[in-house]
Formats: structure tokens, sequence, C-alpha cells
């Protein structure tokens, strides 16, 4: 069975960019666009891994992470935020809500892929 | 059609080698005089001689005749320079502009347009906290070039990719370069209006930097009256900007009245310019001489020279730029510029090479100096201020004098591993 990813992104061409590149890595990737809904939609999709914008429609990234980790099956679920605001206190704000891995756009290719790849290893050694 | 830009081509790619004329001349037995000809297209060249030409500098004799854009190589290195984690194949890269032109071209600009957001970053940044609008702004902006670089690197990198893919992809960056076309507009339309706003701003310094770049750091109404500081300030909109106004003008008139004008030209023309010295000519302080050197009129000293005056709280007093040495608006700098280290060491010159961390990484000539601005009364310590004279410097030779890194302030500099680091930089991620 394919892992599958969650990406929550409201940036068409840079979900697409995403999509491409993880369904080449072997993934099954679906996508959502807007944050306020995005929790029930992760709930629904059970995916192994989430891939959360912050600056979102609806609802913020940051908001969505915390409602999350409230939930007790979704406390290990490995999450990478995207955010244009690359900011400590920012950085801190999302380690606080139990980020998994932060990321600053624009970030490259191969760091996103590299960051998908460590977060989906340790999820499944622990 | 015989091509003659064969010799143009030539020194492009001798300049690129950073080899000198008479250095390629000699490896392949002609005379400097002659290749400078060639050089300029004035003889033609073929067969054996061009053939060495071509080996002397390691390319195909096909680059010198049909000719790779050496501005486009030159793109390609920066690009390959500023990648992260990826290495690129250095060697192959005149073979991949040649065979691949046009996906060439396509990393080329993209790799233009992330440098010219990065720059677009730095000049704003300053102004991030203080503006929460232009920080949604900036967001757009840095969502849209993270969609152009994922979607140029797949262009790039990926070896096979389905046709439609790759029609949607470039699709998409066409979509995205207009997207950021359209909001870099708004940016600058924002921040034009915000310049525009005179009080808007709240920032009288902004005003006063504003009207000494208008006039070009220089008042020739105030040289040529020896020194009379009067001038029509009705233009600034605050009282207090036309009173900080002011104050720099009296300084400058100051300045003037001990160093005339022409008897500093004179000077300048006898001997190359050594602050210190010309301080003990005009029996005069070191800042002095600094401040009158970068009021001298535009291209006097032939490299472009700027100013930076700060308190002993190290608030930027007063800033003349200099192109390529970034100077933060509200203060907040690197502390390792001279600057600072002279208010370390109050009335001890300091002359450093800098270069500054960044896009351009230029070097540049420092020359600081810390003095007690005013003593207020018998046992009590002076208030230091500091100047500092920024020259930029060409042909720095490689075993030249030590050069010392310095960055523009701690969010835009890219030194990750600086003891004197105040805060993480907005750049070391992103990238």
């Amino acid at each position: 069975m394919s892992r599958k990813v969650l990406l929550i992104e409201d940036e068409p061409n840079i979900a697409e960019a995403i999509r491409f590149l993880l369904t080449r890595e072997g993934w099954h990737v679906e996508t959502h666009a807007e944050g306020a809904d995005a929790l029930q939609v992760i709930q629904g999709a059970s995916p192994d891994l989430v891939i959360l914008d912050v600056m979102l429609p609806g609802k913020s990234g940051m908001e969505i992470l915390r409602d999350l980790r409230e939930l007790d099956d979704m406390q290990s679920l490995p999450v990478l935020m995207l955010t244009a605001r690359g900011q400590s206190r920012d950085r801190e704000m999302a380690e606080n809500a139990g980020v998994s891995r932060f990321m600053t756009k624009p970030f490259s290719n191969t760091e996103m892929l590299t960051a998908v790849r460590d977060l989906h290893a340790q999820a499944t050694q622990s | 059609m015989r091509d003659t830009l064969t010799g143009s081509r030539i020194r492009e790619r001798r300049q690129i080698a950073g080899l000198r004329q008479a250095d390629l001349a000699r490896q392949v037995g002609i005379s400097a005089s002659y290749l400078n000809l060639i050089e300029h297209n004035r003889r033609r060249i073929g067969g054996k001689l061009l053939v060495d030409i071509a080996g002397a500098l390691a390319v195909e004799p096909s680059v010198l005749t049909q000719g790779i854009e050496a501005t486009l190589i030159s793109a390609l290195r920066e690009a390959a320079a500023d990648a992260v984690g990826q290495q690129a194949e250095l060697e192959s890269l005149e073979e991949f502009a040649g065979r691949f032109p046009g996906w060439a071209g396509v990393l080329a600009q993209m790799h233009r347009r992330v440098v010219s957001l990065e720059r677009t970053v730095e000049t704003l940044s300053d102004r991030l906290t203080h503006d929460p609008h232009l920080a949604a702004s900036m967001h757009e902006v840095l969502s849209t070039a993270a969609a152009i670089r994922s979607t140029a690197a797949i262009l790039a990198d990926t070896q096979e990719i389905e046709p439609e893919w790759q029609d949607r992809f470039h699709s998409n960056l066409h979509q995205d370069a207009e997207r950021l076309a359209e909001s870099s507009k708004s940016l600058v339309a924002y921040l034009d209006e915000s310049d525009s706003a005179g009080d808007h701003r709240g920032v009288p310094l902004e005003d006063v930097e504003a009207f000494f770049d208008a006039n070009g750091h220089h008042f020739p109404s105030i040289e040529e009256s020896g020194g009379d500081a009067k001038l029509d300030l009705s233009e600034l909109d605050s009282a207090a900007a036309r009173s900080l106004t002011q104050d720099f003008l009296n300084v400058y008139a100051a300045d003037a009245r001990a160093i005339p004008l022409d008897k500093l030209q004179a000077a300048l023309a006898e001997a190359s310019l050594d602050p210190l010295q010309l301080a003990s000519r005009f029996s005069v302080d070191l800042a002095t001489v600094l401040r009158r050197l970068a009021a001298l009129p535009d291209g006097y000293l032939g490299r472009p020279t700027g100013l930076v005056v700060c308190d002993a709280s190290g608030s930027i007093l007063f800033s003349k730029s200099v192109p390529g040495f970034a100077m933060p608006r509200f203060g907040e700098a690197c502390p390792l510029w001279p600057l600072f280290q002279a208010l370390n060491r109050p009335l001890v010159p300091i002359h450093q090479r800098v270069v500054q961390l960044g896009r351009t990484a230029a070097v540049f000539d420092c020359y600081a100096y810390a003095w007690p601005q005013s003593v207020l009364s018998y046992d009590q310590g002076p208030v230091y201020r500091s100047v500092m004279l920024v020259r930029s410097v060409e042909d720095v030779a490689q075993d030249e004098q030590a050069v010392a890194r310095v960055g523009p302030s701690c969010r835009v500099c890219p030194h990750s591993d600086c003891r004197s680091r105040r805060e993480p930089s907005i750049l070391s991620e992103g990238f």
C-alpha cells in the first residue's frame, strides 16, 4: 500500500510542484486548499504525513496544528510546516504548537524531499 | 557568413578565466599586441592559433567561433555557487549551456529572479518589523518565489518529464512570473506612496537623508560662501526634519571652513588619498576629513564613496550610501563594522579592508574614527560619536591585505557561524 501525504496549501502552483515531486517518490498525494475545514480533512484522510502551510484561508496552519495535537490519535502524526515567515519567534511558535519540521519559503526541492523522507523514516521507526 | 565576433568572445573567455592578455599571448606564442588586435576583432583568427587559444582557455574552439553568451555562463556559475546542498558539475557547465541553451537560459533567468527577490527582501527587511501591511505583501512575493523556485528546479533537474507535465509547469511558471511582476509593482507603488507621504513615515532622519541625497551630498552655495549654512529647507515637511537637516548642514559648513574645497582638491591632486595625512596637513581631526571626503562632488574621488555616522549607542545618525554596501535604515547594523570597532577605541584611527557578505560580496576600504561629540562638564566622561568612510575597491588581488568579513545586519546576513549574531537570518533557510 502506498504512503499517503496530505498537502494543505492554498497556492495551487506550489501544491502542483510538491505533488509532482512526491508522486515520483512513490507517495499518494491528496491536496486541500482551505484552512477552515482542514482538521476534519486530516481526520478523514488518515495520512502518513501532513504538509501544512501557515497562511491559509479560513484558519491559520498554526491554529490547525494546535487543534490537531489536542486529538489523542494525532499526537505522533508527522507535520511539516511551510511558511514565508522564518523568524525565530515564528519557529518557536510552531515548535510550541507541536510541529515536526519547519521550512521557510522559498525552499529547495531537495530540502523538502529530504524533510519528508526523514519525517517518514522517524515515524515508521518509532 | 564569417563570424566577426570571435575576438570579443576570446576576450570575454580570457577575462572569465582571470588571465591577463600578456599571459594568454605567451601561452599561445604570439605577442600581446597581436592578441589585442584579435580581441578587438581587427585580425581574423582561425586554424591552429584558434585551437591553441581555445586550449589555453579550456573551451571548445566552437565556443569561440559560434559563441555561448558569456553572460549566460556567468549566470549559471552564480546559480551553482548559490545552490544550497547541491553540487553542480561545473566542469560540464559549457557543455550543458551548449547542448541545452534553452534550459540553460531558463535556469539563468530563474536564478536572476531569485537574486532579484533576495535584494528586494534585503531592502525591505528593515521595514518589515515596522510595517505589518508590508509583511503581508512580502508573504505574497515569497510564496510566488517558492512556486517559481520549485517549478524551475523540477524543469531543470528532472531527466525525463512527461510532455503534459512539462506543458503544465511552463504554464505555471508563466502565471507565477506574471503574478510576481504584479506583486512587485504593487509593492513598489506602496513604497512610493509611503515615501511621498512625508510625516506618514514618521522618521525625520529619512527626510534628512533624502535631502542630502537629492543634493548629491554636496552644497556649492555653502562652499562658495565660505561656510554659510543657510539654505531653503521649506521642502522638508516636518519641523523635526528641518531642525535635523540644519544641524547636519552646520557641521557641513564648519567642515568646509576647516578644509576649503579648493585646498582639499589641491591636496588630493598632489598626493594619494590618505585621510590621516590630510588631517595633519589641515590641522583638523580625522572625523572632519572623513566627512569632508564624503562631501566631495560626485565622481571626484573616482570610486564610489559613502559615509555613516553613529552615536555611542550604535544608532545610525546619518548615512550616505555606496553601491554594494548595505546600510540598514533603522539601525541594527553589523557590530563588526569598523564604525563600531572605533567606539571601542576612541581617538584611534582605524583603516580596515572589509567584504560585506551578501549578494555582491564587494570589497571596501573603511576608515573609522570615534571622537568626543561633547564634553559636558568637569569630571564627566565625554559622549562619543563614530564616523566611517566607505570606499569601494577595484581589482582586489588575492594576496592583498587581509579582508575582514562583515555583514549588513544580522537579519539579512548569510554568515551563519558568526559569534556576534543577534538573531537568525531570514535568508539562511529561505535562500
